[in-house]
């Protein structure tokens, strides 16, 4: 499926806005980004597999923060991050 | 970019200055002016840059607001940086759902281990790694032992921008002779390679404690190891200077000895390459509500040449009036036969002057705010 990727992660996918990854849920999806980018998985999860606070991901148009979510027969998920601060 | 100051001393440099906002290199390649480079991960918050004397590696701490922590690697001074490809955690189904907010202090290992990296964390976390800085794991000696709840800020975390494990210290003598400082919770010493610690806080004050000698529940602000005499620690604690004979195994406080109205309350200290009575440090006010600026706005460091018995002024060259603080890593030394001492401030600035020289120089202005300073030489 094809999985948008934000701005401050575009240095692990050699500043495609866009790529190809596979996974039945969430969970998946991201073990798979994180194969084909190196280093991805731990900017969008910590090591407890908590979603970092001010990370953001649509499925589809859905906001979910559920990792165990199926996306069978998903085409499109978007990573997203709420910039604040100063 | 041009030059951007002098100092007295000529041998090639690099200051690694570690911002609120990306990496900036000062380099001096054997002349007297220095330049500044262009940012590095402009955007990140670098919280320490560390130049490894063994290898030559240098290792950043950083963070990428809501992105985690990391740690980089660069073994041509920063020209080029690979990210480490297991950076610094907290163990997958830690007992307490820790997870790290930020790698806040770097410390290369004894000369003898010359892959090891220790790193200290926000939580108080303490992690190694054994090849350079490419992979790392919790010491679990430390995150796992029993009082760690006890003597580390756990869950709340008092300080404003989290607390940290700072002041990683290796003896020379023995890498299994460990030592480390808590924001706040103290002192804390391992002879065994971090298997095991115990609070070495005696003689310290907490004063903003109801037990005011408590064993443990202190604040370092950073603690340093005497280069050439091991056995002698100096510590700039919240509550005073403070130096330790550690056979003796009491901390005595030297900021008695400060001027009254100047108080002994800073962030960093740092030690004199060779002289073991030789210490510099940054006060600020720790009056009222802890502005943490300089006392009066006056900004000055001092040095004590007799192990602390008394301190002399350095304010020459530096603005009569300024309302900048000096963190905890950065004020660094050099190993120069003048040694070169050097502070960043939080509005931007970096300063230096040689032990035998008259007045401060700026060698740059207008940065991010500075968390870390350190000087790389090649002589």
């Amino acid at each position: 499926m094809r999985v948008r990727i934000p701005t401050p992660l575009r240095s692990y996918t050699a500043q495609e806005s866009a790529v190809e990854a596979d996974g039945a849920t969430l969970d998946e999806l991201l073990t798979d980004l994180d194969h084909r980018f190196p280093g991805l998985r731990f900017r969008v999860v910590d090591e407890q597999g908590r979603l970092r606070q001010h990370m953001k991901i649509f499925v589809e148009q859905e906001p979910v923060r559920d990792l165990s979510m199926s996306l069978v027969g998903i085409d499109e998920v978007t990573l997203m991050q709420a910039l604040s601060g100063g | 970019m041009g030059p951007m100051g002098t100092a007295n001393d000529t041998s090639a440099a690099t200051l690694l200055v570690g911002t609120r906002k990306g990496v900036f290199l000062l380099s001096r390649d054997g002349g007297s002016e220095w330049e500044l480079s262009d940012p590095l991960f402009l955007g990140h918050i670098a919280h320490h840059v560390v130049h490894d004397p063994r290898s030559g590696r240098t290792v950043l701490a950083a963070r990428t607001g809501h992105l985690g922590p990391t740690v980089m690697w660069s073994d041509d001074l920063g020209a080029t940086w690979t990210e480490s490809t297991k950076p610094p955690a907290f163990r997958t189904g830690d007992r307490l759902g820790r997870s790290l907010d930020a790698v806040f202090w770097l410390t290369p290992g004894h000369a003898a281990e010359p892959d090891v990296w220790y790193a200290g964390g926000s939580p108080q976390g303490l992690f190694r790694s054994d090849d350079g800085a490419e992979t790392w794991r919790p010491v679990d000696g430390w995150c796992d032992h029993p009082m760690w709840e006890t003597w580390a800020e756990w869950p709340e975390q008092n300080t404003p921008d989290g607390s940290m494990l700072h002041s990683v210290i290796v003896d020379p003598r023995d890498s299994a002779h460990l030592y480390l400082g808590l924001s706040s919770g103290g002192v804390f010493e391992s002879t065994d390679g971090g298997s095991d610690w115990a609070p070495l806080n005696a003689g310290c004050l907490a004063a903003f404690a109801p037990d005011t000698e408590p064993e443990f529940g202190h604040d370092p602000h950073c603690v340093r190891m005497h280069p050439a005499a091991p056995d002698l620690l100096y510590q700039q604690n919240h509550c005073g200077i403070y130096r330790m004979d550690r056979p003796e195994g009491r901390w005595v406080r030297i900021g008695d000895n400060m001027p009254t109205e100047v108080g002994d309350i800073g962030f960093p200290i740092e030690l004199h390459p060779r002289d073991p009575d030789t210490a510099w440090v940054f006060p600020m006010d720790g009056t009222d509500v802890w502005p943490r600026t300089s006392p009066d706005g006056s900004p000055a460091a001092y040095v004590t040449r007799d192990g602390g018995a008394t301190w002399s002024r350095l304010d020459e060259g530096l603005p009569e009036r300024a309302w900048f603080t000096v963190k905890r890593q950065a004020m660094t030394v050099d190993d120069a036969p003048d040694v070169g001492i050097y502070f960043g401030t939080t509005c931007g600035e970096v300063w230096t002057r040689t032990d035998g020289g008259d007045e401060w120089h700026q060698l740059a202005a207008h940065l991010p705010e500075i968390y870390s300073l350190e000087v790389v030489t090649s002589r």
